[in-house]
């Protein structure tokens, strides 16, 4: 149960995927403009995530290893990504499409999100059972979600700041995301203190 | 071999869970547009430079405009269009985004004929009067739209700056 807790916290917050993996930066800058976007893409992601790295490891354990195929593993996870980041926008166009037209063109490139193929490649590495290939999915999916929600507020705030007219836009934004990088770094050596 | 059996069953499987999918859930159509036509004022006041709110929120999801256009709807129109666009409202996609000064309509009394030809002219309906009285325009309800100028023909009404310090709340 323990071992589960800091899968859950390591992915979370201490390796967190955006800001000390650098993977995903795509979403972080293009869907941060607006809190509710970044709200919606946290959630299509988080979901895409969780299914990405829970089927990666079905398919590694149950095709890919009993058929030697495991150099075909790349090409397996992204048919599996492509697949289920499809199912997630067709749920999303029918459930909510006021979402679904907020964040265009970025649903479908969740699939080139290097995070969601990262994550699932990553997971098979770190993980021998279902279950904390699972948790692995579920603390990633908190750690982008948590970043992008966050990140986006604040861009909120800034767009209403007096800003130099060079600083405004991207630049504001990359020191801002620079700053909050520097400030997860203090969660390094949490998995210590939580250990003993 | 097994290769390409191994993944042809997986890509056979997946596409034919999302043909399912989506058979089953097919998406609607146009429902921005109706939920950013019901957040614009309908004035029809064409200061968009579309001819009415309708197009204009097509406009708007075609992204052929910005969402800063509409001074009649003003600050809280622009927040909730960002909301259901995603866009910030300070970037305009073609002309430069309308600042919400808000303008209000004020009629000389002394000047005016009492004609009620600019009641009909006003969307919001802000200006009270009739025939042979003297009009005059209620400030609350006044989006500031110019559309009662052009009717009147002695020309007693003019747009001067809204003063919030001697407006009464509406």
């Amino acid at each position: 149960m323990t071992d589960l807790a800091l899968i859950l916290i390591a992915t979370a917050l201490i390796n967190n995927v955006i800001l000390v993996q650098f993977l995903g930066l795509c979403p972080f800058l293009g869907v941060s403009r607006q809190l509710g976007a970044a709200f919606g893409m946290a959630l299509a992601t988080g979901f895409v995530l969780i299914l990405a790295s829970t089927l990666g490891f079905l398919i590694e354990h149950a095709l890919l290893l009993p058929f030697e195929l495991t150099h075909l593993r790349t090409l397996a996870f992204i048919l599996v990504i492509a697949a289920t980041v499809q199912a997630t926008e067709i749920v999303m166009a029918r459930t909510s499409p006021l979402m679904y037209n907020a964040l265009g063109i970025y649903l479908p490139l969740i699939t080139t999100n290097c995070a969601v193929l990262g994550v699932a490649l990553l997971t098979i590495r770190a993980s021998d059972r279902l279950t904390e290939a699972l948790i692995y999915g579920v603390g990633t999916s908190i750690g982008f979600g948590l970043v992008l929600c966050v990140f986006a507020a604040m861009r909120e705030y800034l767009d209403d700041l007096a800003i130099p007219e060079s600083w405004r836009g991207s630049p504001i934004a990359l020191v801002t995301a620079a700053l909050m990088s520097l400030g997860f770094l203090g969660f390094a050596g949490l998995d210590r203190s939580f250990g003993q | 071999m097994t290769a390409v059996l191994v993944l042809a069953a997986l890509a056979l499987i997946a596409g034919l869970m999302l043909v399912a999918l989506a058979h089953k859930l097919p998406a609607r159509s146009e429902p921005l547009v109706d939920a950013i036509n019901a957040e614009l004022p309908q004035t029809q006041c064409a200061q968009c430079g579309y001819p009415g709110c309708k197009p204009y929120a097509q406009a708007i999801v075609r992204g052929d405009v910005g969402i800063d256009q509409c001074p009649p709807g003003g600050e809280r129109t622009r927040v909730r269009l960002a909301q259901l666009t995603g866009q910030t409202g300070r970037e305009s996609v073609t002309a430069a985004p309308i600042e919400p000064a808000p303008m209000l309509a004020v009629i000389d009394e002394e000047r005016c004929i009492g004609c009620a030809l600019c009641l009909p002219a006003c969307p919001v309906d802000a200006i009270v009067g009739a025939p042979q009285f003297m009009h005059t325009v209620i400030a609350a309800e006044c989006t500031g739209c110019e559309l009662c100028l052009a009717p009147c023909p002695v020309d007693c009404i003019a747009l001067a700056p809204r003063d919030p310090k001697t407006e009464i709340a509406a």
